[in-house]
C-alpha cells in the first residue's frame, strides 16, 4: 500500500497573528513557520502504518512557495520515503490545492491520501472534501483512530455529537483530527538522512491546473477587543445584570 | 546512557547566535572540508536572540567584507544621536560631544540581531555547516584524560516526572575534535565548564544586567529612521544602574528597551515595572503615543567586562562571545565583540587541527586582537558606577574623555549580583503604577508577545537545589525576588488553606536567565527544555 500525505506550511502556533497595517493580510515576514499541526498528525499516522507493515510508501507532497519544502524535508524526516513540492507563488485556495493533489494521484496512484482536518491559517476544512468529489472516492473526515483492514478503513470521526465510526472502501481520502496521535520528534540522525531523501520538483503551471484565484479578498482586520470583565457580588447581582444591562435572560 | 547514537564532528559549536555562527563560517573559510555542526536550541536561528541593537560592522567587515552585496539586513545608517538624563517629569539632553568617543555611533546600523543571524545562518549553510535549530546540547562529555569530548542534546518526550512518554526520542552525542561554547550570557554548558575548569580563578566576579525590550510601531511623525536615543536617570534611583536605548528602525518601528544591572539592592525593585514605568515619561510618551506595541522580551547579559572575563580555553573546548563574557558595557554593544572573538576561536582551531598548536594560543590571540584593547579601554566604567550615578558620571568622564581608557589602575568588581541584595525589611517598598494597556503592560500580556510555549507534561526546567528554600528562607528574607526579577513571571508565590506555596510556571520561560544569575542563594538552576521551546521571537 502506498500512502500519500499533504502538508502545508503555515505560521506557528505559537506565534502572535499581527495584521497587516494596509489590511491586506497578515505579516509573515521573520515570523517563525511551521507544518499545520494535524498534517504533522497525518504524517505520523502514516508513519506507524508503515510501521506495522501495512504501507510500503510514503510520499509527502507539499503545494506552495520555495519554503515549503521545509514542510516536506519535516515528513521526511519523521519516516515519509520521498518528497513532492508543487511550486506556486503567493497565495493558493483549496480548489486549486484539490486540482493539483488530483494531478498528484493521478501520477502517484496512492491508495491512501491522508491530510489534516483544516489548516491553522484560514480555517477552510475543505482540500480534503473536495479531493474526495474531484476523485470520486471515499472520504473519512476528522479522523481520531484508523484501523486498516484488508480493503477498506475503519475510522472513528471526531463529530458534535461525539464520536462516529465509519468503514470507507480503498482507495480513500482521510483527514486527520489532533487527537488521532501524538506525533514524534525528529531525531538528529533522521533530520540529517532526511537531507538525502530526493524531492521531486513539479511547477502547478506544468501539471495544467489553473491556480488562480477565486475568491476576492475585501479586508482582513483584528478581531474586536474584548472588553473587560467586571466581578459581581453575588447571584442576585449576576441575574439582575444579565437581565436588565445584557438583556439575555 | 552509553546507548545513545554517536556522531563525530571536527567542531561542534553550542548556539546559534554571532559569535558561534562566526566560528562556523570562518572555520569553513580557513578549511571548506572540516566537519563543523551548530545546533541552536530555539525553534529555528533568531527565535531566541535579542538584542538593542546598533551595530558596528568592524568584525563583520573582516568576515564577510563583501556582506553589502549578499542582502544583508544591516541597512539603517545611525543618521542622529541623542542623550537624555531624566528627572521625574523633565529631561536634559546631553551635548554628544560630551560624550565618550566609545558612545558615538557615526557609522554604525540599526539592525535586528535575530535577522542579522538568520542571515548569517545562511551564510553558514551555504558555506556546508550543518546547523540543527530545535536541539539544545544539554550535556557536556568528557574524555577519560577530563578534556571535553562532546556534547549530548536533550532527550525529547518526557513527562513531567521524567518517564518515557510514546514519542520519546533519545538524544544523542555529538563527538568533536574541538567544542565550542556559544550559549551567550550565561550559558548552562559554559556556567559547568567555567566551574570545572576553575576558568574564572583570580577573576572579578561576573556582572550581569537584565535587558527588556519592545518593539512598537509609532505615528509616522514621531518617527526619525536612524536616530539612536539613550537615556540615563529616572525612573532609577542613582544606586541602581541602568538606562535606556530607543532605536528608530526602518518601517516605522522604533526599538524600545531598558537595561538594569542586577547588582541592585532593592529586593523589592521590580526590572518590569521600571521599565514599563520608564514609558510614562514626557519624553519618551511623546514619541510612543499613538503607535502600538508589537513584540516584547527580555534576556539577561553580561557586564562585567574584562576583569570579570575568564579563561576562554580548557582542555577540548572553547567559550566564545557572552558565554565567557566579551561585552563592550560602556559601548553598549557586544554582538561585534562576540563575533571576533569567534573568528579568532576559529582561527585558534584551524591551527591546532592543521599545526597541533595548543588551544591556549586562543588566549594570546585574543589579547593582541582589537576586542581585547577596546575592553581594556572600557574595564573602569561599569564599577565606578558603584559609587553612584553622578561620581559614576564624573569618573567615567575623566577616565574615557580625558585619558581615553588608560588610567594606570584597574577598579574592580567586589560581588556577585546574588550577594548585593539587602534585606526586605530594610529596603523602601516600591509603588509600581498600574498598567493602562496603552503605554504599560502587565506580564501575562507581555509573554503572550513573545510567542512562547513549551510541551506540557516535560520535566520542569527551572530546577531547586532546595525545594524548601524559597518559602522557608527567601520570602522572609527578600520578600521571594523572583516574583519581581523573572520578566514574565514564571515565578509565584500563592497561598492556598494559608500556606504559602512557590509555584513554577516553566511553560512561560523566555530563558533569559536572570533567575539562574540573582536568586540569592543561587538555588535556582536553568537547565535546557526540550527543543524548540522558549519565545519564537520575530526580528528581535
Amino acid at each position: 500500500m502506498k500512502i500519500l500525505v499533504a502538508v502545508k506550511r503555515v505560521i506557528d502556533y505559537n506565534v502572535q497573528i499581527r495584521v497587516k497595517e494596509d489590511g491586506t493580510g497578515v505579516v509573515t515576514d521573520n515570523v517563525k513557520m511551521s507544518t499545520n499541526p494535524p498534517d504533522d498528525n497525518a504524517v505520523e499516522e502514516a508513519v506507524k502504518i508503515k510501521e506495522s507493515g501495512k504501507a510500503k510508501e510514503i510520499v509527502a507532497v507539499t503545494v506552495g512557495e520555495d519554503k515549503a519544502q521545509e514542510t516536506v524535508r519535516k515528513a521526511l524526516a519523521v519516516g515519509a520515503d520521498r518528497g513532492i513540492h508543487v511550486k506556486v507563488e503567493g497565495i493558493i485556495e483549496p480548489l486549486a490545492v484539490s486540482k493539483v493533489l488530483q494531478k498528484i494521484v493521478d501520477k502517484e496512484k496512492p491508495d491512501l491520501v491522508f491530510m489534516g482536518k483544516q489548516a491553522i491559517d484560514d480555517d477552510c476544512n475543505q482540500t480534503g472534501q473536495m479531493l474526495a468529489a474531484l476523485l470520486n472516492w471515499p472520504q473519512a473526515t476528522f479522523a481520531s483512530k484508523i484501523e486498516v483492514k484488508d480493503k477498506s478503513l475503519e475510522v472513528t470521526r471526531e463529530v458534535d455529537e461525539g464520536l462516529e465510526t465509519i468503514e470507507v472502501n480503498i482507495p480513500a481520502i482521510v483527514t486527520c483530527d489532533l487527537r488521532l496521535n501524538e506525533p514524534r520528534y525528529a531525531s538528529l540522525p533522521n533530520i540529517m538522512k532526511a537531507k538525502k531523501k530526493p524531492i521531486e520538483q513539479i511547477n502547478a503551471s506544468d501539471l495544467g491546473v489553473d491556480t488562480k484565484k477565486r475568491i476576492e479578498q475585501i479586508k482582513v482586520e483584528e478581531p474586536p477587543k474584548r472588553k473587560a470583565g467586571i466581578k459581581v457580588a453575588n447571584v442576585e447581582e449576576l441575574v439582575q445584570k444579565l437581565k436588565n444591562e445584557a438583556k439575555v435572560i | 546512557m552509553s546507548n545513545r547514537e554517536v556522531m563525530e564532528y571536527d567542531v561542534v559549536i553550542v548556539g546559534g547566535g554571532p559569535s558561534g555562527l562566526s566560528t562556523a563560517i570562518k572555520l569553513k573559510q580557513l578549511k571548506s572540508d572540516l566537519n563543523v555542526c551548530l545546533l541552536e536550541k530555539a525553534s529555528e536561528i533568531g527565535a531566541h536572540i535579542l538584542s538593542g541593537n546598533v551595530f558596528e560592522t568592524r568584525a563583520l567587515d573582516e568576515l564577510l567584507p563583501n556582506w553589502k552585496e549578499l542582502n544583508s539586513p544591516i541597512k539603517t545608517k545611525v543618521s542622529k544621536e541623542k542623550f537624555l538624563f531624566l528627572g521625574k517629569k523633565n529631561s536634559l539632553s546631553w551635548p554628544t560631544w560630551l560624550l565618550p568617543k566609545v558612545q558615538h555611533n557615526k557609522n554604525n546600523y540599526i539592525i535586528s540581531l535575530a535577522n542579522l543571524c538568520r542571515w548569517l545562518a545562511e551564510q553558514a549553510e551555504s558555506l556546508g555547516v550543518e546547523i540543527f535549530p530545535g536541539f539544545p546540547a544539554s550535556e557536556i562529555l568528557y574524555n577519560d584524560d577530563g578534556s571535553v569530548k562532546g556534547i549530548a542534546t536533550q532527550d525529547m518526550g518526557l513527562d513531567k516526572e521524567g518517564n518515557k512518554k510514546d514519542s520519546f526520542e533519545s538524544g544523542m552525542e555529538l563527538h568533536a575534535k574541538v567544542t565550542v561554547l556559544a550559549e551567550g550570557c550565561r550559558g548552562h554548558l559554559g556556567k559547568q565548564l567555567i566551574k570545572k575548569f576553575e576558568l574564572d580563578k583570580g577573576k572579578n566576579p561576573q556582572q550581569y544586567g537584565i535587558g527588556f525590550k519592545e518593539i512598537w510601531e509609532i505615528n509616522e511623525k514621531n518617527h526619525e529612521e536612524g536616530l539612536v536615543m539613550h537615556t540615563a536617570g529616572w525612573p532609577l534611583d542613582s544606586k541602581t544602574y541602568g538606562g535606556s536605548f530607543l532605536y528608530h528602525a526602518e518601517n516605522k518601528q522604533i526599538f524600545l528597551g531598558y537595561v538594569i544591572g542586577l547588582d541592585y539592592q532593592n529586593p523589592h525593585l521590580s526590572p518590569f515595572d521600571e521599565f514599563q514605568r520608564f514609558k510614562t515619561h514626557p519624553a519618551i510618551k511623546k514619541i510612543i503615543e499613538g503607535g502600538k506595541r508589537i513584540s516584547y522580551g527580555a534576556r539577561a547579559l553580561i557586564e562585567g567586562g574584562l576583569q570579570s572575563l575568564p579563561k576562554m580555553f580548557m582542555p577540548g573546548a572553547l567559550l566564545v562571545g557572552c558565554d565567557a563574557g566579551t561585552l563592550n558595557m560602556p559601548k553598549i554593544k557586544g554582538s561585534h565583540t562576540a563575533m571576533k572573538s569567534g573568528m579568532i576561536a576559529a582561527e585558534t582551531i584551524f591551527e591546532h587541527l592543521e599545526q597541533q598548536k595548543d588551544l591556549s594560543v586562543y588566549e594570546e590571540k585574543f589579547n593582541k586582537s582589537w576586542v581585547y584593547k577596546e575592553l581594556h579601554a572600557a574595564r573602569n566604567v561599569k564599577p565606578s558606577f558603584s559609587w553612584g550615578l553622578i561620581l559614576g558620571i564624573l569618573f567615567t568622564g575623566i577616565d574615557q574623555i580625558l585619558f581615553r581608557g588608560k588610567l594606570p589602575f584597574t577598579l574592580k568588581h567586589k560581588h556577585a549580583d546574588h550577594e548585593t541584595l539587602k534585606l526586605a525589611k530594610d529596603m523602601p517598598k516600591i509603588e509600581y503604577p498600574k498598567p493602562d494597556n496603552v503605554i504599560t503592560f502587565d506580564k501575562t500580556s507581555s509573554v503572550y508577545l513573545t510567542g512562547t510555549n513549551h510541551t506540557d507534561n516535560q520535566p520542569v526546567h527551572l530546577k531547586l537545589k532546595n525545594p524548601d528554600l524559597p518559602i522557608s528562607f527567601t520570602l522572609d528574607k527578600f520578600d521571594e525576588p523572583a516574583q519581581r526579577y523573572c520578566p514574565v513571571g514564571v515565578y509565584e508565590v500563592q497561598t492556598e488553606n494559608n500556606v504559602k506555596k512557590f509555584v513554577i510556571n516553566s511553560q512561560n520561560c523566555i530563558h533569559c536567565k536572570t533567575c539562574d544569575i540573582k536568586e540569592p542563594s543561587q538555588n535556582i538552576n536553568w537547565v535546557t527544555p526540550e527543543g524548540g521551546g522558549g519565545p519564537k521571537y520575530g526580528n528581535m
